[in-house]
C-alpha cells in the first residue's frame, strides 16, 4: 500500500478516501439538502414499508413479524396475484414499448414546426396527462348502452347489432384499457423528449449532412438519437415505471374488482390489500415484488438503449 | 415551417443569454434542412391532424361543459358541444365561494404557497444536487445516484403511511412543510436534471474553474442558463403535481387547506351543484395549463446550449 504510484505521494487507501472527500467538500456540500430531505421523505419510507412486507400490519394494532409469511402465501397461493401479474406482463410488454416509441415520433414530429405552433401542439398531445378528466372522456365513449359513442358509431356502420358491455364482458377489458393506456402515454417522457430535442447541437445536423445522412430516418438514427442519449434512458425508466404501475385507469374504467379480475393489475391488487383489506404487510409484499421487477426490467432495457446510434 | 434560427433570434433575452448566443452564432453557420416530399407531407398533416383531434377531446369537454346550462348538463344522450352558452356556472360558483367559512382568498393564498414553495425548492435542490452528479467525480456518487433511480421504482401506495409517521415524528404535521418538504425530495426532478446536465461539454466548466469561479458560481451562472429546457421540463411537472394536492391526511385546520380542497367540497353538493361543479372542472385544469403554456413558450424559443459542444 505503500508504493508510490505516478507522482502522486503514497497515501493509505483510507487516508486517500479522506482527501478525496475533503477535495469535494464543495459537490457534498451542494448535494445535502436535497439528499437530506430525500432521506427522510423517500428512502425512510420505502425502507419501513420493506421491513413491513415482513408483518402483519392493519393499521390499528402493532406490527407483528411473520417473516416471509406474506411473501410465501403471494407467490403459491394467491391466484388474483398471479393474474394481476399477467396483465401487468402485458401492458409493460405491449404499452411500455409502444408508448415510449409514441412519445419519441410525436415529440420529433412536433420538434419541426415554428414555436408557437409546437407549444401548442404541445399541449393538444399532452391534454390527457394534464386536464383530469381522462376518465370522464371514455367513460362517455365507452357507456354500455346504445348512447355510448363506441357503441353508436359501431351500430350505424353495422358492424354490430346491439349495444356492448365494454367494461363488464371479460374479453374486451385487457384490449380496452390497452388503448386508453396508450392515449395517455403522451406524458413525462413525452415532455423531456421535447426538451431533449431542443439540447441538440444544430451544427451536428450539418456535419451529418456532409458526412453522408441522406434522409431524415437516417438523422434520427445517427445523430439525433445518439445526441439525446441521456433523455431516451431517463424516459425508459419512467416509461417502465408507468407501464408497471397502470392502475388508476383500470380502476376507473372497468372498477376495482373488476369482472372477473379481467383487469387486476399489480397494483390494483396492492390497493385492494392497501386500502379496502387494510393489510398493509401483505401490500407492502406487494410493493416489493414490483419494486423488484422493475429494477430487473430497467437492468435490461438500459442494456438495450446504450445501442442506439451504432 | 419555418427555420427555427428566425425564432430564435426574434425573441427578447437576458444579456447573459445574448452573449451565449453570440458565440453560438459563430459556431453554426447557415442552416440546410433535408426535406421530406410533398406526399410525406400531407401524410403527416393528415395523421396528425386525426390524432390531435382525439388528444383534444378532454379540452373540448372541458371548456364546453363549463359553458353547458345545467339542462344540457343532465341531457341524455350527452353532447360534447354546448348549444346554449351561459357563464351562469362561473356566477353560480362565485356565490357559493363568498358563502365559505374561510375566507377564499385564503385557500388561493395556500395553494399558492404549498405549488410555488414545493416547486421553486425542488427545482432549486435538485439541480444543485444534479450537478455534481453529473460532472465531478467523488467517493459514493454512484450509489447516491442509484438510490435515486431506484426510488422512482417503490410504488408510493404503501409508502404513504411511514411517510405520515415521519411527518408526525419531525412535528410538522398540519404545517405547509407537511406538503412542501417531501415534494423536494421527488426523485423524478434530480435524474431528469442529471442527464441533461451530463450533456453539457467539461470545457464550459474547466474554464470557468480556471478563472476562479467557485462550485456554486458554475453552478448558478453557466450550468443553469445551459440546461433551461430542463428545468422548465420540470417545473412544468412538479406544478402540476403540487396544484393537485388536497391536503389530504397532512393538513387538518380549514385556514390551511388548499384551493383544491375548497373546490371539491364545492362539487360535492350533489346534482343541484353540478353546474358550478363544471366550473371548478374547467378552472383547475385551466391554471396548469396556462403555467404549461407559458414554460412550453418559452422553452421552445431558447437554445443556448446547442453551438456550445465541441
Amino acid at each position: 500500500m505503500n508504493r508510490v504510484e505516478g507522482k502522486r505521494p503514497a497515501l493509505s487507501r483510507g487516508a486517500a478516501l479522506r482527501h478525496d472527500i475533503r477535495k469535494n467538500a464543495a459537490s457534498y456540500l451542494l448535494m445535502a439538502p436535497y439528499y437530506t430531505v430525500f432521506f427522510f421523505f423517500t428512502v425512510l419510507p420505502v425502507l419501513m414499508s420493506v421491513y413491513l412486507s415482513f408483518n402483519y400490519f392493519n393499521m390499528l394494532e402493532a406490527p407483528r413479524w411473520i417473516g416471509w409469511g406474506n411473501y410465501i402465501k403471494l407467490l403459491l397461493e394467491d391466484d388474483i396475484f398471479i393474474i394481476s401479474l399477467r396483465n401487468t406482463l402485458i401492458f409493460a410488454v405491449v404499452t411500455g414499448p409502444v408508448s415510449y416509441m409514441l412519445c419519441l415520433l410525436f415529440a420529433w414530429i412536433i420538434n419541426e414546426f415554428r414555436p408557437k405552433v409546437r407549444a401548442l401542439l404541445t399541449l393538444v398531445f399532452y391534454a390527457p396527462s394534464i386536464c383530469g378528466n381522462a376518465y370522464m372522456v371514455w367513460n362517455l365513449i365507452l357507456t354500455g348502452d346504445r348512447y355510448g359513442y363506441l357503441n353508436g358509431i359501431l351500430m350505424r356502420v353495422g358492424l354490430i347489432n346491439e349495444a356492448v358491455l365494454w367494461m363488464q364482458t371479460e374479453k374486451y377489458v385487457m384490449p380496452v384499457l390497452i388503448v386508453v393506456q396508450l392515449w395517455l402515454s403522451l406524458g413525462t417522457g413525452f415532455l423531456s423528449f421535447i426538451a431533449g430535442l431542443q439540447t441538440v447541437d444544430k451544427s451536428m445536423y450539418e456535419a451529418a449532412a456532409i458526412d453522408g445522412v441522406r434522409n431524415r430516418w437516417q438523422e434520427l438514427w445517427f445523430v439525433t438519437l445518439p445526441a439525446m442519449k441521456p433523455q431516451l434512458l431517463f424516459g425508459a425508466v419512467m416509461q417502465i415505471t408507468q407501464s408497471f404501475a397502470v392502475a388508476d385507469i383500470s380502476i376507473n374504467l372497468a372498477g376495482n374488482p373488476s369482472v372477473n379480475y379481467s383487469g387486476a393489475t399489480i397494483v390494483t391488487h396492492l390497493l385492494d390489500y392497501g386500502s379496502t383489506r387494510l393489510d398493509m404487510g401483505y401490500a407492502s409484499a406487494i410493493a416489493t415484488i414490483l419494486f423488484l421487477l422493475m429494477v430487473g426490467t430497467n437492468k435490461l432495457v438500459q442494456k438495450v438503449l446504450r445501442r442506439v446510434g451504432e | 415551417m419555418a427555420p427555427n434560427v428566425k425564432a430564435q433570434t426574434a425573441a427578447p433575452l437576458p444579456p447573459k443569454i445574448v452573449k451565449l448566443q453570440k458565440k453560438m452564432a459563430r459556431a453554426s453557420g447557415p442552416k440546410k434542412k433535408l426535406n421530406r416530399s410533398r406526399a410525406g407531407n400531407a401524410l403527416l398533416f393528415i395523421v396528425m391532424g386525426i390524432c390531435g383531434v382525439f388528444m383534444a377531446l378532454p379540452l373540448v369537454m372541458i371548456v364546453n361543459n363549463a359553458l353547458k346550462p345545467l339542462d344540457e348538463i343532465y341531457q341524455f344522450p350527452p353532447r360534447i358541444f354546448v348549444r346554449n352558452p351561459t357563464l351562469s356556472n362561473f356566477s353560480d360558483l362565485f356565490v357559493l365561494m363568498n358563502e365559505s367559512w374561510v375566507p377564499f382568498s385564503r385557500y388561493v393564498f395556500n395553494t399558492l404557497i404549498i405549488t410555488l414553495g414545493g416547486m421553486a425548492g425542488h427545482v432549486i435542490i435538485a439541480s444543485m444536487a444534479a450537478y455534481p452528479l453529473a460532472k465531478n467525480k467523488f467517493p459514493g456518487k454512484k450509489l447516491l445516484f442509484s438510490l435515486v433511480v431506484l426510488s422512482l421504482m417503490f410504488s408510493w401506495t404503501v409508502t404513504e403511511i411511514p411517510k405520515y409517521l415521519i411527518i408526525s415524528w419531525l412535528g410538522i404535521n398540519n404545517t405547509y412543510a407537511a406538503l412542501i418538504l417531501p415534494a423536494w425530495g421527488f426523485g423524478m426532478g434530480l435524474y431528469l436534471m442529471k442527464q441533461f446536465m451530463e450533456q453539457l461539454p467539461d470545457s464550459l466548466m474547466e474554464s470557468a474553474r480556471l478563472q476562479g469561479a467557485s462550485e456554486w458560481q458554475i453552478f448558478w451562472r453557466i450550468v443553469m442558463p445551459n440546461v433551461r429546457p430542463a428545468w422548465l421540463t420540470l417545473a412544468i411537472f412538479q406544478f402540476q403535481q403540487m396544484w393537485g394536492t388536497t391536503g389530504g391526511i397532512y393538513l387538518r385546520s380549514e385556514e390551511l387547506k388548499p384551493l383544491q380542497y375548497s373546490l371539491q367540497q364545492i362539487t360535492t353538493g350533489g346534482i343541484s351543484r353540478a353546474g358550478a361543479g363544471a366550473a371548478v372542472t374547467f378552472i383547475i385544469a385551466a391554471v396548469p395549463i396556462i403555467f404549461f403554456l407559458v414554460c412550453q413558450s418559452s422553452i421552445l424559443e431558447t437554445m443556448t446550449t446547442s453551438g456550445m459542444k465541441e
